[in-house]
């Protein structure tokens, strides 16, 4: 009798396995389904960037000297990076935190899941939940703050690259830092800390980041979202703006394409050393 | 048919930072038998269970569940195993119709999730979210997700803690439905009733060793063991022990000349025997 044929018994099975992208994809939109269904996940990470847009876009007027850039317009595409960063970094690391505690690692461990499928259903989620969360704020940049959308194709080439390398970086470190948080109720203190903070130095929160003193943009230079929200203003506002940034005369297109790709790698690194199937209370 | 044993664990040991949780243990579950393990918190059942669920690693013996080892097996085992797990608090945001479907999908010929969910006794409740399910009916999802792959061996793990005594037994209902499909099922439970009402044998773990392994009505010795007598006389009540209480009642009736008293006949419970199995301090 050979080891196959012990595990089918007496109730054979026919069909084929379902395969991991096939999965993945399922998965990804029970995830959506009950993100959507939890409120307090879609205040926490999702309507927080876009209430502070509101807010603070509110709050400022007038123009940056040498432009015609209100400070609202300034920070709509920073609010894209900080929009990207919650919708990943922060909710994921709440949302896996959280099935690491009520026993959804558990059971899908238990069931024939190949662990890949977790993980695609998780990228699924945020590339949906990021992509509507930028959506939203260029809307209402554009409803409320005039701000105009790119013309040129390699404005919005650049948005398409940050996008997507900032989304796989944050995920990857929201994936590592969930296992940080010691259970489900830490976690979304233990996420949005780190992500005000960042948000802060990286100029989103407090505008324009030039005017941050030079030891706070430093630290902040050191992590995605200050690239992010670099790009995004890079295919967003006029060149004449340039005088606010830090580095007063280029974009830094290549540098911001070699930190978030270093990221993207860097993340992958520390999920793959700091993942666990297992809650701190399960051993 | 196949005629292997579903589970053969053979001196199966766990120490979790040098201390002896599992302590040497010997099992072996015949195909289609339910089986109940018993023992008090702390005695080692769950490490146990969870060994042969592939959650945990052994550190000495040999384990074999449907024919291969948990620690090595990979998805295709999984599909001939379910898993009712202790806690499980997930899941809250689907319905129940969601959740069964989806766990469907994970095996290459899983049952009809309707069918499925009328089985449980779910019908009413398939369009609801989990989380307004009594406790009784959670664990039943639970079990729908369990055996939605028609699983040869099923695991329920405490199934029926915190439920009331009505749904108690329309949940071993439900398990002796599946046994009668051919199910093998490993239960462990608190509840000496039913494991007494449930499982074609039983095994009792103390201190991570099994204690006594058997038919769950000669426990122990339990149909051997003296019976106790007990009638009214001159008001008082009076008991006695004997190895043929039948001797012993024929000589009270003859000597009440018909009637006697109060009588009452009985063998030690399961719960008596399993009480002095697992000694007096356990309690």
């Amino acid at each position: 009798m050979t080891a196959t044929s012990t595990t089918s018994g007496p109730r054979a099975r026919q069909g084929r396995a379902p395969s991991a992208a096939v999965l993945g994809l399922h998965r990804g939109v029970i995830e959506l389904k009950c993100f959507f269904r939890e409120w307090d996940n879609v205040a926490f990470t999702f309507a927080l960037p876009i209430v502070l847009l509101l807010l603070l876009g509110s709050v400022f007027s007038g123009v940056y000297e040498g432009s015609t850039v209100t400070s609202a317009q300034y920070m709509v595409p920073s609010m894209i990076a900080a929009g990207i960063a919650s919708a990943t970094f922060v909710n994921l690391g709440i949302s896996i935190a959280a099935d690491r505690e009520d026993g959804t690692l558990k059971r899908l461990r238990g069931a024939p899941m190949p662990p890949s499928a977790y993980f695609l259903g998780k990228i699924v989620m945020v590339l949906v939940i990021s992509l509507l969360e930028v959506v939203l704020i260029v809307a209402l940049g554009v409803v409320l703050f005039d701000t105009a959308l790119p013309t040129e194709a390699s404005a919005w080439f650049t948005v398409g690259w940050v996008f997507l390398l900032g989304v796989v970086a944050c995920s990857f470190l929201g994936i590592a830092a969930s296992s940080l948080a010691r259970s489900e109720r830490s976690a979304g203190a233990v996420m949005n800390l780190p992500f005000i903070v960042l948000a802060f130095l990286s100029g989103i929160f407090f505008t324009p980041i030039g005017a941050l003193p030079d030891g706070l943009t430093q630290i902040g230079a050191l992590f995605p979202m200050k690239w992010m929200g670099q790009g995004f203003r890079s295919a967003f506002l006029p060149d004449s703006i340039l005088a606010q940034e830090i580095v007063t005369t280029s974009w830094e297109t290549g540098r911001t394409a070699l930190v978030l790709g270093a990221w993207c790698v860097a993340g992958l690194l520390l999920c793959l050393a700091t993942f666990r199937w297992r809650g701190k209370r399960d051993r | 048919m196949d005629t292997t044993p579903a589970v053969r664990v053979r001196g199966l040991t766990k120490r979790y930072r040098g201390v002896l949780a599992v302590d040497g243990i010997d099992l072996e579950i015949a195909r289609g038998q339910v089986f109940a393990l018993l023992g008090p918190n702390g005695a080692g059942k769950t490490t146990t269970v969870e060994i042969l669920e592939g959650y945990r690693d052994r550190d000495a013996g040999e384990v074999e569940v449907l024919g291969e080892d948990p620690q090595r097996a990979g998805r295709r085992w999984r599909y001939g195993i379910g898993i009712v797990l202790q806690d499980a608090s997930d899941l809250t945001e689907l319905t129940v119709r969601e959740t069964v479907r989806h766990f469907a999908r994970y095996y290459p010929a899983g049952r009809d999730p309707e069918e499925i969910i009328t089985a449980v006794g779910l019908a009413e409740k398939a369009g609801a979210r989990v989380s307004t399910l009594s406790g009784g009916q959670r664990r039943r999802v639970d079990v729908a997700v369990g055996i939605v792959g028609s699983p040869a061996l099923l695991f329920l793990d405490e199934p029926t803690t915190g439920f009331d005594p009505s749904a108690r037994r329309q949940f071993w209902g439900l398990i002796r439905s599946l046994a009668e499909d051919g199910t093998t099922v490993l239960l462990t439970t608190h509840y000496l009733e039913e494991a007494e009402n449930l499982a074609d044998r039983v095994a009792v773990i103390a201190g991570g060793v099994v204690v006594a392994d058997g038919d769950p009505g000669t426990l122990g010795g339990r149909a051997g063991a003296q019976a106790t007598v007990s009638w009214l006389e001159d008001g008082q009540q009076r008991t006695q022990k004997s190895h043929d209480p039948g001797a012993l009642v024929a000589d009270l009736t003859s000597r009440h000349a018909g009637v006697v008293p109060g009588l009452s006949v009985s063998r030690p419970s399961l719960e008596d025997v399993y009480l002095d199995l697992i000694g007096s301090t356990e309690r």
